[in-house]
């Protein structure tokens, strides 16, 4: 890959250039993949993605903090969070990268 | 939801693309990530999440059913850290749809 992150714009680029979308709708699409995955988990409607990995919600309960620059007792309020769970597949691709530690 | 929700989901909405083409597009996003990740690449998706890889230390595991030790390689797994909206959207849905 070449240096720094896949973005949305080399997905769309991408999609231009090998399924031959226009770079308006490839641009749409993408925006579109990753906004129904949020329209879906906002629902507390899990995401599974066979061959990718599952988003699951998770509901936590109100528990003690601390600020720990004053020490302050504050309670972290109840909240909902996104985890993802890689699946097998990808588990096993990705297992196989020799790389240098990061 | 799943893949296929996913690709129904996006293709009901489409005014321009066929379901096939929804459905190659869907399938590609997701080789692409894949794709990315294997190479030891990170994904940065403004607004929902980024994807990297953590590294796990070699380390002695047990066979759970027999107690053998197993001496387990230093290995990659998949991590993703949700973005501030995503975050926010999912926290804010607490109210209106309680667990």
């Amino acid at each position: 890959m070449a240096e720094g992150a896949l973005t949305k714009a080399e997905m769309a680029e991408r999609l231009f250039e090998e399924l031959g979308l226009n770079k308006r709708e490839a641009k749409e699409l993408v925006e579109q993949f990753f906004e129904e995955v949020r329209l879906s988990l906002e629902s507390n409607e899990q995401v599974k993605i066979s061959g990718f990995g599952n988003f699951d919600l998770r509901d936590k309960k109100q528990r003690p903090g601390r600020n720990p620059k004053t020490g302050e007792e504050i309670p972290i309020k109840a909240r909902r969070v996104v985890t993802f769970r890689p699946g097998q597949k990808l588990k096993a691709r990705v297992e196989g990268y020799a790389g240098t530690k990061q | 939801m799943t893949k296929s929700e996913l690709i129904d989901r996006i293709a009901g909405k489409q005014t321009q693309l066929s379901s096939k083409d929804v459905e190659l597009s869907v399938k590609a996003i997701i080789e692409y990530m894949s794709q990315v990740l294997a190479e030891g690449g990170r994904i940065e998706i403004r607004g929902f999440g980024s994807f990297s890889l953590h590294y796990r230390i070699p380390r002695i595991g047990r066979n759970p059913k027999t107690g053998t030790p197993v001496s387990l390689s230093g290995k990659y797994v998949p991590h993703f850290k949700p973005g501030k909206e995503l975050r926010d959207r999912v926290n804010l849905s607490l109210e209106s749809y309680p667990g």
